[in-house]
């Protein structure tokens, strides 16, 4: 069998969108921040983390497919094993930092009006099972759950790909069975000390292997789909919909206006599994996008949009740096203001330091001879498995 | 770096860091606006006898010798007894630090049998955000719990978490305060939003609640508003109309 055709270019849209997507989770980190107003996730069932995770396997078919068509998959593996890897390494590198914010809040915090809040430090009493728990992805503190769950994707990643390459739609239709299994017998992963993982792995996997799908000529084989008027017109009915729901939640009496017949076949909308609602919601607004936004559009050059695309680009290190960053808001935030002035200020201030680092991560590639982005040149697999 | 931001702090009006707390409990009139009616409690008034349960966890108790006088359940029966002095109102706290929704709703029936309460404040979710218990249990528990009251006859007020500043980039509360709404919205019983309403007196310089130091006064100010919270929102039911003259607002 013919292996499909894998785009020789990248496609900046990604790049983008991923870019607004780290901006948008390092908002939603900081707490009671009400910059994060502006965030998606206030606005429809899906958030940031769906444009993420979807991105992430798209860009993870899209280098790591070239390598094991070119090199075979012995060499792919071993490259998806070791982005795993790094992954796992920068996931503890923010653990020691949370465990260095959280070890300062205990020692300082003696407001007796929260001797309740207090008693999530108790597991500082047992470092040694807290770290080893930590160690074993098990024990994952607030806004740390999504790098863990891209590790395992990553490690279940290179058979996904071989059977994507050979067989894409029997890939696809496992990912949707595994992900109907799952909300069938509630399979997840144990978390430490109680509970499963924020971000089922069973269930996520749904949009990375969409996104991988759709990198390796999946997307062509939507397009005429989404040429198509009725598909437009239901995807902008269902986004609207979603916001009006959504805004029910945040208007005071809102609720009253949802009947509910409607609110028993939409509640819970469940994060952990990724709710169909969530699932379809996204699907709606990538349909959209793609619609409105095509990949020759001349904007993507523009310079305004270039510290998003730069973002992207380096989205491990972005992220990363944005749950640190996130961390030194909050510590920002409550030792000399909470204000509205300095809740901007520290969102502002977070976000021109992600578009600092990009511009640095860039320009060491390029001091090193590669260029991160070439349109005329196909995308060194080595280099941006950086980006995967 | 420090001197510079803390300026910027100073700009910042109405920062919560560096304004004065007044006196007065600024309680918006939505925050606690109770859009189911409380038949129970209507019934009780008209008996004028009324009796309630607030069952919680450690944030429904302070520390200190008179720290069962000035937590938020006492100062609930202070406030309603101002409200309607000519009703028998008894408040009696059940709270436990450290229980989590499942513990406490294993106490339920007992205290449903033992009181015949007209009322139960159930104050929940912080312990089992800590705890990491699962949120679609977390909701099961939550409709069983209000399940057991509302068959012994009484009425159910939810109280979900306190605003704390200080932890919250520690304590993902945000699920469990949507199951919260959620549950209280299928369930038709109100729900005592502490945590948007804490927050908006943080915001609005009315408590300093990213404080760190060992403040009891501080502690018992936010209690006293809170009990005249509640009582503001059992009122918003109508469940007192035609009782007593009703207070004009919260105090």
């Amino acid at each position: 069998m013919a292996t499909p055709a894998i785009p020789r270019e990248r496609d900046l849209r990604l790049d983008l969108f991923r870019g607004i997507a780290l901006w948008l989770i390092f908002l939603n980190h900081i707490p009671s921040n009400f910059v994060a107003w502006v965030t998606s996730r206030n606005y429809g069932f899906s958030d940031a983390t769906e444009i993420f995770i979807f991105i992430s396997g798209y860009t993870a078919a899209f280098v790591y497919g070239r390598a094991m068509s070119e090199r075979g998959p012995l060499v792919a593996s071993a490259r998806i094993l070791r982005r795993a890897w790094q992954i796992y390494v920068a996931h503890i590198f923010l653990f020691t930092i949370y465990l260095a914010e959280i070890s300062y809040v205990a020692s300082s915090f003696e407001n007796p009006l929260y001797t309740e809040e207090m008693n999530v430090l108790d597991f500082l009493k047992e470092p040694d099972v807290t770290i080893v728990q930590a160690l074993l992805l098990k024990f994952k503190p607030v806004n740390m759950d999504v790098l863990p769950l891209y590790i395992v994707l990553l490690i279940l990643f290179p058979p996904v790909l071989w059977l994507l390459l050979r067989r894409p739609a029997l890939a696809l239709a496992a990912s949707v069975s595994l992900y109907i299994l799952t909300w069938e017998f509630g399979w997840n992963i144990p978390s430490y000390p109680s509970g499963h993982w924020y971000f089922n792995p069973f269930a996520w996997q749904l949009l990375f292997v969409f996104g991988a799908w759709c990198a390796l000529g999946g997307a062509e084989r939507l397009a005429p789909a989404l040429r198509w008027r009725g598909v437009t017109v239901a995807a902008a009915v269902y986004l609207i919909f979603a916001l009006l729901i959504t805004l029910s939640w945040h208007v005071p009496g809102g609720s009253r206006f949802v009947p509910g017949w409607l609110e028993d076949h939409l509640y819970p909308i469940d994060k952990t599994n990724l709710d169909v609602l969530r699932f379809a919601h996204f699907l709606a607004l990538a349909a959209l996008t793609v619609k409105f936004v095509p990949q020759d559009w001349a904007g993507l050059k523009h310079p305004a949009l270039r510290p998003a695309i730069l973002c992207g680009q380096h989205s491990l290190e972005i992220f990363c740096l944005g749950v640190f960053l996130a961390f030194a808001a909050h510590f920002a935030l409550v030792e000399f203001s909470g204000g509205a002035g300095m809740q901007i200020f520290v969102s502002a201030v977070g976000i021109l330091v992600m578009i600092a680092a990009a511009m640095l991560l860039s320009w060491y590639k390029k001091s090193e001879g590669r260029r991160p982005v070439s349109p005329s040149k196909p995308p060194d697999a080595d280099l941006a498995g950086g980006e995967a | 770096m420090r001197g510079w931001i803390g300026a910027l702090a100073l700009l910042c009006a109405g920062s919560p860091a560096v304004a004065q707390e007044p006196a007065r409990c600024a309680v918006p009139e939505y925050l606690v606006l109770a859009e189911q009616p409380l038949p129970r409690v209507a019934a009780a008034a008209q008996a004028r006898q009324l009796n309630i349960a607030v069952i919680g966890s450690g944030s429904t108790l302070l520390s200190g010798s008179d720290g069962a006088s000035a937590a938020y359940p006492a100062r609930l029966e202070a406030a309603l007894g101002r409200r309607l002095p000519s009703l028998a109102v008894k408040v009696t706290p059940f709270a436990k630090g450290r229980q989590t929704a499942q513990d406490m709703v294993k106490g339920f029936p007992q205290i449903m049998a033992d009181l015949k309460p007209d009322l139960v404040v159930w104050q929940t979710g912080t312990v089992d955000a800590i705890r990491g218990v699962e949120p679609d249990q977390f909701r099961i528990v939550l409709e069983r719990g209000i399940r057991i009251v509302q068959r012994a006859r009484a009425d159910v007020i939810l109280m979900n978490m306190q605003y704390s500043p200080r932890t919250d980039m520690l304590i993902a509360l945000g699920p469990y305060a949507v199951t919260m709404r959620v549950v209280a919205q299928q369930m038709g019983v109100p729900l005592f939003d502490r945590l948007s309403l804490m927050r908006r007196w943080s915001e609005d310089g009315q408590f300093d609640l990213y404080a760190a130091h060992r403040d009891t006064g501080l502690a018992k100010r936010v209690h006293d508003c809170l009990g005249k919270a509640v009582a503001a929102m059992i009122a918003s039911s109508g469940a007192f109309q035609g009782v007593t003259p009703l207070a004009p607002r919260v105090q």
